[in-house]
Formats: C-alpha cells, structure tokens, sequence
C-alpha cells in the first residue's frame, strides 16, 4: 500500500505573526518557515504504517516555491522513500491544493493519503476534505487514531462532542489531530540520508491543473488590541473587581 | 438571492452554532432556507421553522443520515445546491468535515470561519491563529461559508416558516460510524457558556485538575476548558481544548488557570468578555491579555476564590 503525505511550508508555530503595515499580508520576510505541525504528525503516522508492515511506500508532496525542497527533505528525514515538489510561485488555494493532489493521486495510485487537519497559516481547514470529494473517496478528519486492515482503516476522531469512529474503505483520505503521535526527531544520520532519496520536481501545468485563487485578499489588519495587563494583589480584590467594576459574578 | 443553511442537531433538536449561523445568514440578506437531513429529524426541522428569519425548512429524513456521514451528506447537499447564492454551515467539526467537501463538488472556493460579513461577496475571517483578520472576496457563483459561531449572536425564535420532505440520496456506502464516546456532563457546553473554567498544565494532574477546578465551576456555574498541554497530558478529554486548533469560545467570564497564554490557546479565547488568568509567573504570557490577572499559587488561590464566592 502506498501513501501520498502532502506537507505544507509554513511559518514556524513560535514565530510572532506581523501584519504588514500596507495591509496586504503577514510579513514573511526573514522569519523561520518550518512544515507545518500537522504534517509532521501525517508524516509520522506514514512512516509508522510502513514500519509496521502495512505501507509499502511513503511519498511526501510540497505545493509550492523551491523552498518547499527543505520541507520535503524534513519529511524525507522522518522516513518518507521519496518527495515530489509540484513547483509555483502563484498563490494556492485549498481547492486548488486538492486538484494537484487528485492529479498525483491518479498518477501514483495511493490506498491512502494522509493530510494535516488544517494549516497554522491560512488556518483553513479544508484541503483534505476537497480532496476526498473530488477522487470519490472517504474521510475521516481530525483523527486521533487510524488502524489499518482487511481494506478498510478504522479511525478514531475528535470531534466537538467527544470522540467517534469511523470505518473507511480503501482508497480513503485522512487529516491528522494533535493527538495522533508524537513525530519523532530527525536525526543527523537520517537527515543525511534524506538527502539522497529522490526528489522529483513538476508544474501545476505538467499536472494540468488550473491553481487560479478564487478568493481574493482584500486586505489583512491587524486584530483590535486587549487592554490586559492589570493585575490584582489577592483574591479579595479579584472578587471585589469581578462582582462591582466587571460585573460578571 | 438565496441562502441555504445546514443545520447541525442530533434529530430531536438544533445545536446551538445552527443559530448562530442562521444569524451571520441573515446579514446577507435574501431568502434564507434550513437543511434539516437526518433520521427521525422531524423534531429538529419543527425547532428549525420556529426559528426567526427561516422562509423554508427542507428535510432529508433516511437512515442514511443518522450518523451524519460526509460522503452521503455532501452528495444531498450539492444535489439540492441549484439556485442557491450561499451555503453555509457552522465551524465546528460537524461543518469542517461537511462544507469543504460540499464545496468541492461545487467546484468552489469555502471561505472558512467567518468572523464578519461585509457584503454578500465579501467576508472578515482570522488567519495565523487570529493574528490577522483578512477580508477576502469570493468569484464564485456559489459561496460556500463556515460560521465562526462565537462572532454571531444567536437567532431567536418567532418565525413559521413552510416545512418540506425532500428526497435523500443516494448512500455513498463508503463510509461506516463504528461507535460513539461522546462526553457527558451536566455542565454547560463550552461553546455556549457564559462563564469558563479552564486549567493548564500547571494543575499538574487530572486528580488535582477535578479537585481544584470543578468546586469552582460548580459555584460559577461554569463549562470547564484546557489548554493543549493539559489534554495531552491525560487530564481531561479531547473535548475541552480551547484553542486556535480546539474551540473557540467567548464568554462573558474565562478564569485561566496554570495557563501559560500560548499564541495557540490565546486564539480559541481572546475574544472573551473578561479574562481572569491565574498563575504563579509573573511573565506568563496570559497576563496580557488578561484584565485581571492574580500572581499566585493556584493551588492556594483557587480554593481561596471558591471560599470568597461565598
Ligand atoms: C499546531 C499546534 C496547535 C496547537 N493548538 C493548541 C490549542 O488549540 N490550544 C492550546 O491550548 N494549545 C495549543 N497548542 C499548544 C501551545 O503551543 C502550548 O504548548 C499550550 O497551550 C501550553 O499549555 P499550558 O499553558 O497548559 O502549559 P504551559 O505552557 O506549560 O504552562 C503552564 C503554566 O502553569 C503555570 N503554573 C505551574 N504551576 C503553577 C501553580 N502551582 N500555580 C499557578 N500557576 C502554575 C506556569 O507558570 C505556566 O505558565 C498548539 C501547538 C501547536 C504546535
Ligand atoms: N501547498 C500545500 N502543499 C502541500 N500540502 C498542502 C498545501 N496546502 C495544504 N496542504 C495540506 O492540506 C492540509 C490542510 O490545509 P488547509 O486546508 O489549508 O488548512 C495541510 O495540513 C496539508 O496536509
């Protein structure tokens, strides 16, 4: 069984988000990109699956600038076999993500394609569920929990209520929660090693795939700042504060 | 111009965030439409005609919706899509599984977690966490929408609004609910309590998490959160995560405790009227956003706090 693992580069988790005085984004210059968190769970989980037996093969796919490369190597040092890169500078949208990816998926024929649940950046959520829609198949999002047998994953998700568990047939897409595992740490060796599986580089035109955004950003702000900072000497005071100048108790 | 809205519920009546969208509906303007599917739903599409500003409640009962499956939900939706301007749905996880699929059988764009409407083609969401509010433009012909419900008071009742059966779908038979573990608690829910309780990491244990907080919540009348680190720890369930990737909540009262104030958990919770943070160190990032913040130890402070409520 083979895995397709789509990554994203994103801005690092720690970074402090600056938005742009111009109003057009975030400031992305000099700051740390990293692959975003829940990938590296995807990834993880992938690996797993292979080193379990169960997975024959683990790819890794970055949409995106050359310097998605470095993220795909990230992923190949986890312990994915190989990368594809599907190279552009055009802005991508998830829909358009979801179309490369049913592109790859038609050319490489996985069982399984495991996505992150949402992307820290655009926090939208969406990719993997598009996804599944467009090749027909199953999902099951925010999963905590995915055991692999007889044509079918079982997987465990979190959802607003609790939990639930859902059974998948083959082809089948899945994004990955917090709780799914820990990702392990690439070490030197196989950071070295990563570096000389293949990497293979295409164009959404090689796919023939439009990316076109449908959603135009018309401007990004910043939020409206909290007035925090106050601080009370004891509990006394807390509640005194609580019940006659906030009112809320 | 029309809007479909797709009721979240559990047959026999609407979760709260179907209010809540319904509210960020009524902003476009236009007919608005409710989609009740489900199995023995006739309860929750009776709720849905009540509610203010419905025209029209539309209701797929078939047991292949009991379990809200997405594969089968999607395929209704979009077959029941045509001359409708929006579809929109809640941001919980009910609308994240559903909506991208049904935007993608579309062949359109979802604008995810809509803290505002500008104008029917132009909407306000949080990206980075909530670091930054974009204002994007959709060119669909469809817009397809999930509801930040905490951004949207909730639509009353008052309203008669026509109900009619639909015919279900086909089952996609792709997809099976094995089972349910759902959390139960007599307390309010998260997403729609006034006051919340919640511990971090620095409760140490679930034991301490259950002994120091719940007094409290059980005086305040309070839902209980945590952060991240509290419920990988083992703490508490899944289900109280509070966060840019948990719920976001806005209350009138959060009472953060043993929190650090994260980037990630300050996103599910900035927007709350008045925030209390307790903790023992006077750095914790917590403290800024905080309009009242008690340096302390929370294990002498919080059971101090429930003696002082009296
Ligand atoms: C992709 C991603 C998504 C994430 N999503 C979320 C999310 O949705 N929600 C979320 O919460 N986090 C999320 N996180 C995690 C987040 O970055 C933090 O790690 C987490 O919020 C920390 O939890 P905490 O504040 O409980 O723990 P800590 O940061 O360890 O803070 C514990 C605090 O307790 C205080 N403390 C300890 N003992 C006492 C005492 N006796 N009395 C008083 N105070 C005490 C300490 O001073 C400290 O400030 C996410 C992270 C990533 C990478
Ligand atoms: N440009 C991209 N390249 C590779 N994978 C992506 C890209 N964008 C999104 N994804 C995948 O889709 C998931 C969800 O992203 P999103 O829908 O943008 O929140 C991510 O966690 C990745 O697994």
């Amino acid at each position: 069984m083979k895995i397709l693992v789509p990554v994203k580069r994103v801005i690092d988790y720690n970074v402090k988000v600056r938005v742009k005085s111009d109003g057009t984004g975030v400031d992305l210059a000099n700051v740390k990109m990293s692959m975003n968190p829940f990938d590296e769970i995807a990834v993880e989980e992938a690996v797993r699956l292979k080193e379990a037996g169960i997975a024959s093969e683990v790819v890794a796919v970055s949409c995106g600038l050359a310097a998605c490369q470095e993220t795909l190597r990230t992923a190949l040092a986890i312990g994915a076999d190989r990368a594809i890169l599907v190279e552009t500078d055009a802005e991508l949208q998830p829909l358009a993500v979801a179309k490369l990816m049913q592109a790859l998926a038609a050319k490489e024929s996985p069982q399984l394609v495991i996505f992150g649940k949402q992307a820290i950046d655009d926090d939208a959520n969406q990719t993997g569920q598009m996804f599944a829609a467009l090749m027909g198949w199953p999902q099951a999002t925010f999963a905590s929990k995915i055991a692999i047998a007889d044509g079918c994953a079982t997987v465990t998700r979190e959802v607003d209520g609790g939990l639930e568990t859902v059974e998948l047939k083959l082809p089948a897409a899945i994004t990955t929660d917090l709780r799914l595992n820990e990702p392990r740490y690439a070490t030197l060796p196989n950071i070295m090693k990563a570096k000389k599986k293949p990497l293979d580089t295409l164009t959404p035109a090689d796919l023939g795939v439009d990316v076109a955004p449908r959603l135009a950003t018309l401007k990004v702000v910043e939020p409206p700042k909290r007035a925090g900072g106050a601080k009370v000497a004891d509990v006394k005071e807390l509640v005194a504060k609580l019940k006659n100048e906030a009112k809320v108790i | 111009m029309s809007v479909l809205v797709i009721a979240e519920h559990d047959n026999a009546s609407l979760k709260a965030a179907t209010l809540n969208t319904l509210a960020a509906a009524k902003k476009l303007g236009g007919e608005i439409h409710v989609l009740v599917a489900g199995s023995g739903c006739a309860a929750a599409a009776e709720a849905a005609a009540r509610l203010d500003g419905v025209a029209r409640v539309r209701v797929a009962d078939a047991p292949i919706y009991a379990d809200q499956l997405p594969e089968s939900l999607a395929e209704l939706v979009r077959q029941n899509a045509a001359g409708y301007s929006h579809i929109l749905a809640p941001a919980t996880t009910f609308g994240k599984n559903l909506l991208p699929r049904v935007a993608a059988l579309l062949d359109v764009a979802q604008v995810s977690d809509i803290v505002a409407v500008e104008s029917a083609d132009t909407f306000v969401r949080p990206i980075y966490a909530g670091n930054a509010l974009a204002t994007v433009k959709s060119v669909d012909a469809v817009k397809v929408v999930t509801v930040r419900t905490t951004a949207f008071d909730a639509a009353g009742e008052g309203g008669a609004a026509a109900v009619e059966a639909i015919a279900a779908g086909a089952d996609a038979g792709l997809s099976k609910l094995v089972g349910r573990e759902l959390t139960k608690s007599a307390r309010p829910e998260l997403g729609a309590a006034t006051v919340i309780v919640s511990g971090g990491r620095g409760l140490g244990s679930g034991e301490n998490y259950r002994s120091v907080l719940e007094p409290l919540a059980d005086k305040l009348g309070a839902a209980l959160g945590a952060s991240r680190a509290a419920v990988d720890a083992g703490f508490v369930p899944n289900d109280y995560q509070v966060g840019q990737t948990g719920k976001i909540v806005a209350p009138e009262l959060y009472i953060a405790v043993g929190i650090s104030g994260a980037i990630q958990h300050l996103a599910g919770m900035k927007d709350s009227k008045v925030i209390v943070a307790i903790n023992k160190d006077p750095e914790a990032p917590i403290f800024q956003v905080a309009d009242y913040g008690l340096v302390a130890d929370l294990f002498q402070a919080v059971p101090e706090l429930v003696s002082e409520l009296g």
